[in-house]
């Protein structure tokens, strides 16, 4: 699409020439050192912190007249998050939208990873609210640096072993803690831990962009991401009993929802895009 | 003796102000010796245990390690990951208020095991298994093991604090009044167990209080500051049955005639 479709009086995708190359060093910087969280200097997005103005910056940085943008929150595409942001970027940048994953080059997301695998020429960008791992047992910023510098991450585990000591497993399902290349230990944002394993390896370029706390890290393509847990607890996905009650899979994240007023309820996919494909095929066949 | 000094400490010098800090400490230690620091409030006994802890950097002096690989290691002239890794493998350090060596938010098990988690420890099984028998051995009672230590007694968190030091079997441990603030029976108890401790496990320490019972319990030599000077230094026992210092005869009355 041309240029002429961009709303009037703005740049394109919102942000300054000056204050995209400022985010694209900090990126740079990122994939030069997988996991580690990089500084930089946000600036205020038309929305407020929580609402992905984290990603949106990134987004911003990288976006391009020739991209297709996808958006999803919670694996939807079609929730009021998701359809604001795609048409904050279809109007300041003129792009191509879709819903479709395997035809985007550049998907934001919140709380998911598409249930397709993804590809080497997508880039994957995720909204962040808490960036760093280590805050849950320190609340010094200095401290937490120098933890990450000193690879002393003896902490890490000791969250896992709480777990394991009220629980009887690690109870830990969301934001769960990854190491990254072997070295640095990284928060993967609130994606499911159902979601951790397509990160390690992944042929797409990961981001993650944190707008209140103004960090950014990075996932290269084909990067070992290991979940952490013990020897005789090792990590574990989610699993369901039932199947999706749309499309039948059995592979995918399930979200439970009520069905009727009775208080009956059913788990259908999470990725909307990813059910809806497989329903497409299956009336392809029938 | 014959061994080679586990501690080397050179005119270690740390002034905040004149008299205020450490100035011109020297000494050896010994494997397997417990050293007493006494000496007055602010007299600079925990600036000297800072520095001794590479927690402090002093303004001069040295002060040289011998690590478990015979390596001498100036303190000073290491990187800050390799003194973090000493602190938490080779070394202890207890601190005169629980609250600064422990992790208040988590379990006694947590705290106990977590050493061994920054160390490389991954197995749940075995980490549990180590921590009850830490507490037993410190005199928990481990049905406490998932609570935490902020529901301990003040004499429970200093035994915690000390099996949570222990566990990675260091060689040296630094002691900043361990039995401070507790009760006269619960202090009793605690010297007990460090006593017993310290003689099984073959430990080097230095402890540092004011109180010169607890010097006379645990220690086998000990240095006497004043103002943040020693003032004398010898075993124990001839310090406190024959102190030379006027100063130490000051203190050493102090306890006789109370
Ligand atoms: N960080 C600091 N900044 C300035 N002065 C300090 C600092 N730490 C200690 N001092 C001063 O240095 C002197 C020695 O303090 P230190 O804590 O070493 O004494 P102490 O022998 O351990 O005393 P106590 O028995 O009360 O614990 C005191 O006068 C103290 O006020
Ligand atoms: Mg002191
Ligand atoms: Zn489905």
């Amino acid at each position: 699409m041309s240029a002429d479709n961009i709303r009037a009086g703005y740049n394109f995708a919102y942000l300054d020439e000056q204050t995209k190359r400022m985010i694209r060093r900090a990126l740079l910087k990122a994939v030069a050192i997988p996991g580690y969280q990089v500084p930089f200097g946000g600036r205020e997005m038309p929305m407020p912190y929580g609402w992905g103005t984290g990603g949106m910056q990134v987004t911003a940085a990288i976006i391009g007249a020739d991209d297709c943008l996808k958006v999803i929150d919670q694996g939807a595409d079609d929730t009021t998050n998701a359809v604001s942001i795609r048409a904050f970027f279809r109007d300041l940048t003129g792009v191509a939208t879709t819903e479709r994953t395997e035809e985007a080059s550049l998907i934001q997301t919140r709380h998911r990873i598409p249930e397709k695998a993804l590809k080497e020429d997508q880039i994957l960008v995720y909204q962040v609210p808490i960036p760093e791992p280590l805050r849950f047992i320190e609340p010094s910023e200095v401290e937490t640096r120098k933890m990450h510098e000193l690879e002393d991450y003896g902490v890490m585990h000791i969250k896992l072993y709480e777990d394991i000591a009220q629980f009887g497993h690690i109870a830990t399902s969301y934001a769960y803690p990854v190491r990254v290349n072997g070295r640095y230990v990284m928060d993967p944002s609130p994606i499911p831990k159902f979601d951790n394993p397509k990160m390690h390896q992944s042929p797409a370029l990961q981001l993650f962009g944190a707008g209140r706390e103004k960090r950014i890290y990075a996932i290269p393509p084909y990067t070992d991401v290991r979940s952490l847990d013990f020897e005789d607890h090792p990590f574990e996905v989610q699993r369901w009993e039932a199947s999706c009650a749309i499309c039948g899979s059995r592979d995918s994240f399930l979200d439970e929802v009520i069905m009727d007023d009775k208080g009956g309820h059913e788990f259908i996919c999470s990725d909307t895009d990813y059910c809806r494909t497989r329903m497409a095929e299956q009336g392809e066949i029938a | 003796m014959t061994a080679k000094p586990l501690l080397q400490v050179r005119d270690v010098t740390k002034l905040y102000a004149a008299g205020k800090g450490c100035a011109n400490v020297s000494f050896d230690l010994y494997p397997g010796e417990v050293l007493g620091i006494v000496g007055e409030s602010g007299s600079g006994k925990s600036t000297l245990l800072s520095c001794l802890s590479a927690r402090l950097a002093p303004d001069q002096g040295s002060i040289h390690y011998v690590n478990a690989e015979g390596e001498q290691l100036d303190l000073y002239g290491l990187s800050e990951s390799r003194q973090r890794l000493l602190q938490r493998t080779e070394w202890g350090i207890v601190h005169q208020h629980a609250r600064d060596g422990l992790r208040m938010g988590v379990s006694g098990g947590a705290n106990i095991g977590e050493r061994l988690m920054a160390t490389g420890e991954r197995h749940y099984g075995d980490l549990r298994a180590t921590a009850e028998r830490w507490m037993a051995d410190v005199e928990l009672d481990i049905d406490r093991i998932d609570d935490k230590p902020t529901t301990y007694s003040g004499g429970m968190q200093q035994r915690l604090q000390i099996a949570r030091n222990l566990v990675t079997h260091p060689r040296l441990v630094f002691m900043d009044e361990p039995a401070g603030g507790l009760d006269v029976s619960v202090q009793a108890r605690l010297l007990d167990l460090l006593r017993r401790l310290v003689t099984e496990l073959g430990l080097a320490v230095v402890i540092v209080t004011h109180d010169l019972a607890v010097a006379r319990l645990l220690a086998q030599r000990l240095i006497v500051m004043r103002r943040g000077q020693v003032v004398e230094t010898g075993l124990t026992d001839q310090v406190l049955d024959d102190p030379q210092h006027a100063y130490t005869q000051l203190l050493v009355s102090s306890v006789l005639t109370p």
